[in-house]
């Protein structure tokens, strides 16, 4: 992975505000950054490729759209980490996994398209590993600061 | 919102994300074989009702070099959590705050909040500062460290008839 230089941190940082609709959107960037569409284009494409940038495009809320998240965890003793990860991440309900310190050690977020579809995809992940799933539904939101300044 | 077929082709051709080309939008549209205007105006019409939260980038914390990421867990007195939640979610290292049900007796937190470092001593520094703002309200907590990204792709529409 190449370097970051202080042009893609500025460029990481405004990248999580919003892109425009316009015809142009990164030409858009290119005038604030003084830069050339091309180069934007080209430093956004590195960025991808290196893994600095997950994903680029929109971000669909579900609960918007009628669906539901929810935050999940399950306690997978190591030998069966990686046969129950396989299974978990195989279900395209499962937008997010993250392995952690804990003894629930695996903790995922479901996004379903109706909140009736989060127990049944719990459900069918506990019957088809055998372990339990604890769901933990989002109650109140006390602000999300997106933002990670790079 | 309820989305009709056109915007459920729309969010199914978006949500691995957008092209990196010049015209992005044109390119989406003419995939779709729709005018580009009416995918702006429908793309717009999402953002106005929250169906899409902004477009952008998601940048993998561990590359930009915040390697300890840690989920701070708590278990604050039921009557002091909402004003307390409030102060927690405003800090500025704190980049998402929830009140979630406890799941007794394997969980017994009420309240997350995502503390971002570069490294574990930075985020413990962090996460003192919220033990102090709890004081006496708080009854346990805990930080879970991520090891591992094991899957990151965002929301995937099902394919009708799946």
């Amino acid at each position: 992975m190449s370097e970051l230089d202080q042009l893609d941190r500025d460029l990481i940082n405004r990248l999580q505000d919003d892109l425009s609709l316009d015809h142009h959107p990164f030409k858009v960037l290119a005038k604030e950054f003084g830069i050339t569409e091309e180069e934007v284009l080209t430093r956004i494409r590195q960025l991808r490729a290196d893994g600095v940038l997950t994903r680029f495009g929109p971000f669909f809320d579900a609960h918007a759209m009628g669906g539901d998240f929810c935050l999940c965890a399950m306690a997978i003793p190591e030998e069966d980490f990686e046969t129950v990860l396989t299974k978990v991440n195989a279900r395209p309900e499962v937008a997010h996994n993250y392995e952690r310190t804990h003894r629930l050690n695996m903790w995922f977020v479901l996004a379903c398209e109706t909140p009736e579809a989060i127990g049944q995809v719990a459900e069918a992940i506990e019957q088809d590993t055998g372990y339990k799933v604890l769901q933990f539904p989002k109650l109140q939101e006390f602000y999300i600061g997106f933002r990670v300044a790079a | 919102m309820t989305l009709d077929a056109t915007d459920r082709r729309i969010v199914e051709a978006l949500q691995g994300g957008l092209p990196l080309v010049p015209a992005p939008y044109a390119k989406v549209a003419s995939e779709l074989a729709i005018p580009e205007g009416e995918l702006t105006k429908r793309l717009q019409a999402m953002k106005d009702s929250g169906v899409i939260r902004r477009i952008a980038a998601a940048p993998n914390h561990y590359k930009l070099g915040m390697t300890a990421n840690g989920m701070t867990v708590w278990d604050v007195q039921d009557d002091r959590l909402a004003e307390l939640g409030a102060q927690i979610g405003a800090l500025p290292f704190v980049t998402h705050c929830y009140e979630r049900p406890r799941a007794l007796p394997d969980w017994p937190y009420n309240l997350f909040a995502m503390v971002h470092g570069s490294s574990k001593d930075e985020v413990e520094e962090k996460r003192q500062q919220i033990v102090t703002l709890l004081g006496d309200a708080l009854r346990g907590c805990d930080t879970l460290y991520s090891t591992r990204i094991l899957k990151k792709t965002g929301l995937r529409l099902r394919k009708k008839g799946d």
